[in-house]
């Protein structure tokens, strides 16, 4: 039997990308996208919102302290104990919650990447130094760790997104690590090196995008702990200061007036816990579409 | 000068020490293999698996780094050559898994085209294109592969993208590393004959690795049989297939299945006796002496040298018969 070279082979049908396949299935999964949609109109209502209110969340109304939660206007949730209107705040505190949950995601996955992916590729000797790094890092116990970190850098926002970067990075780098370690051995690599390729070039073009999968997936699930850690550090009161909101420090503040007046503490909590279980769906739909076992 | 020679090349890996803070072993794969291969030929490397066949063929283009010996390459010696990433064109290789050496999350254009990047760094992206078409359309895939993905082949399509890949830098050299293990038989023919014609109209040196002696029988001008990292005989083809030497590759050859049922019903099966000595221990003498039917007390104390036992053959066995 020869090959014959004057017809050659016709093509299947069409050209499918991997990632569309994985972006179909996603589409396919209702409570996922449900999920988007919900995240989505909160995200916009966070960010577009506060502009429909003729006030802003630290503008105090003296004739509305502690307004109940009547649904009229102007306080439709009425107010907190200096006047300030609770939806606005909730509205602001969530665009600074959502801006350092996506962006401290996006930081802490980006080096972790490149740290893993460098690590797992290059192996032997640069590895295990890498790696110790890191197991010294996942060492210290976190809240000492973030509090020393936003001391140092002398508080503030900047502060509390680095200290939440700093300490998140660790587990997509060694996830990562693994997954450059196993691709390494692969034969497209091998390949590549007999092509000329730099190793530089084969971590960012080979390494990283085969990593996709599984940083997508874990990247959804790092959101919402960095809001949750955000949250929890501005509820500690080292994060967040007042007068300007989140909903770590809303929630925190909410507490304290447990007793007299729960609303200050549902609506706030309320608004994360949806945002937490909307992450977690994603990530969840993300998860089964992207899980490279059943490519 | 041959295209690639190499001489008492020798490869190990680092193993970690018994100890924990022991410096690391050297464990060796593959023990003082010389030779030399013109253009336009094939050398057959048979053996065993574990037998260090394909860290020989990576440690022949460098991928791997040798622990001893030298490759030349064109006479030059390859350690030495400034930059040899640049002049890996002219020296490819292929692969067994066909589909796992092909990145699955490119299209076979940029997979294809991939290597032009560092060979002909001036070429547009779209002439690369060309090219890439150009090398798909040679091994017989017409264009509209171009813009598909490694999951949607066939393993028989997704080798020849490999091979696609391999010439479009327009090599000189190919290493193929058991590329029709992993294929059905009526592929297995398909790829090696294309291989074959390739060789033929752009001159390629071929080092063909497997374990399939039919194959290697196809396709080769030589063959060398390897045991446990080393050499134990070498041959032209047709004195090697007429006659081996080696008890081993006498082992090998009663191995291979026949192909006629009723012939195959009637054989007697020769199925080595005894143990495949340890990589970590290799015994003082000869490789096979541990398997081998003619073993004598000498085999198990002296190592036996490749030597020239009739003109063009040679063999590591104390006791050849010619």
């Amino acid at each position: 039997m020869s090959v014959d070279l004057s017809t050659p082979e016709a093509a299947p049908p069409r050209g499918v990308s991997t990632l569309r396949l994985q972006v179909r299935r996603f589409a396919a999964n209702r409570l996922a996208m449900a999920s988007v949609v919900v995240l989505t109109l909160i995200v916009l209502a966070c960010f577009f919102g506060p502009y429909a209110f003729p006030f802003t969340g630290e503008d105090a109304d003296f004739d509305f302290i502690s307004a109940p939660a009547e649904l009229s206007w102007p306080h439709l949730f009425g107010t907190d104990e200096y006047g300030r209107d609770l939806l606005v705040r909730v509205l602001e505190g969530g665009q600074v919650s959502l801006t350092i949950g996506f962006l401290g995601a996006l930081a802490a996955g980006g080096i972790g990447v490149i740290y893993g992916a460098v690590a797992g590729y290059a192996g032997g000797r640069v590895d295990g130094l890498m790696m110790r790094l890191v197991e010294i890092l996942y060492g210290f116990p976190y809240v000492i760790l973030v509090i020393l970190l936003s001391l140092l850098l002398g508080g503030g926002n900047m502060a509390l997104f680095a200290a939440i970067v700093f300490t998140l990075w660790l587990t997509p780098a060694v996830i990562v690590r693994a997954q450059a370690q196993s691709l390494a051995r692969k034969e497209f690599v091998e390949a590549a090196r007999a092509g000329g390729m730099t190793g530089s070039r084969i971590v960012l073009q080979h390494i990283v995008p085969n990593c996709i999968s599984v940083v997508i997936v874990y990247g959804s699930l790092l959101v919402p702990e960095v809001i949750l850690s955000e949250s929890f550090l501005s509820f500690l009161g080292i994060g967040i200061k007042e007068p300007q909101a989140s909903w770590g420090n809303l929630i925190s503040s909410g507490t304290s007036a447990m007793d007299s007046d729960l609303r200050l503490l549902l609506l706030p909590g309320t608004m994360l816990a949806i945002v937490l279980l909307c992450l977690n769906f994603i990530a969840d739909g993300l998860r089964d579409a992207f899980d490279p076992n059943d490519r | 000068m041959s295209l690639l020679e190499a001489r008492h090349l020798a490869v190990g890996y680092k193993v970690p020490g018994p100890g924990l803070f022991s410096a690391p072993r050297l464990l060796p794969i593959v023990h003082d293999v010389s030779l030399s291969l013109e253009a336009g030929r094939t050398l057959g490397v048979v053996g065993e698996s574990g037998c260090g066949k394909s860290t020989l063929g990576r440690a022949l283009l460098r991928l791997i780094r040798p622990s001893g010996g030298t490759v030349l390459w064109q006479g030059e010696d390859m350690a030495g050559i400034p930059d040899l990433r640049r002049r890996r064109a002219e020296m490819q290789i292929i692969f067994q898994d066909p589909i796992a050496a092909l990145d699955p999350r490119m299209t076979l254009a940029r997979i294809v085209s991939r290597p032009l990047a560092t060979f002909e760094p001036g070429l547009s992206r779209k002439d690369a294109r060309a090219r890439a078409v150009e090398a798909l359309q040679q091994v017989g895939l017409s264009a509209d592969f171009a813009d598909r993905y490694p999951h949607e082949l066939s393993g028989g399509q997704a080798q020849r993208v490999g091979i696609a890949r391999a010439i479009v830098g327009r090599p000189k050299l190919i290493i193929c590393d058991e590329p029709v293990s992993a294929l059905d038989v009526s592929i297995q023919a398909q790829v090696i004959n294309l291989l074959m014609e390739l060789q033929e109209r752009m001159g390629l040196a071929l080092v063909f690795i497997s374990h399939n002696l039919a194959v290697v029988r196809h396709i080769s001008h030589d063959v060398m049989v390897m045991c446990l990292g080393r050499v134990v005989e070498q041959a032209p083809r047709s004195s090697f297939y007429a006659r081996p030497l080696h008890p081993y590759s006498q082992a090998l050859m009663a191995a291979v299945p026949e192909p006629d049922p009723r012939r195959e019903k009637g054989r007697v099966g020769t199925a080595l006796q005894g143990e495949l000595p340890s990589v970590l221990k290799p015994p003082p003498g000869c490789v096979f002496a541990s398997r081998c039917p003619k073993a004598a007390d000498l085999c198990r104390q002296t190592r036996p040298e490749l030597r020239e036992v009739a003109p063009g053959r040679l063999a590591a066995c104390h006791f050849v018969e010619v």
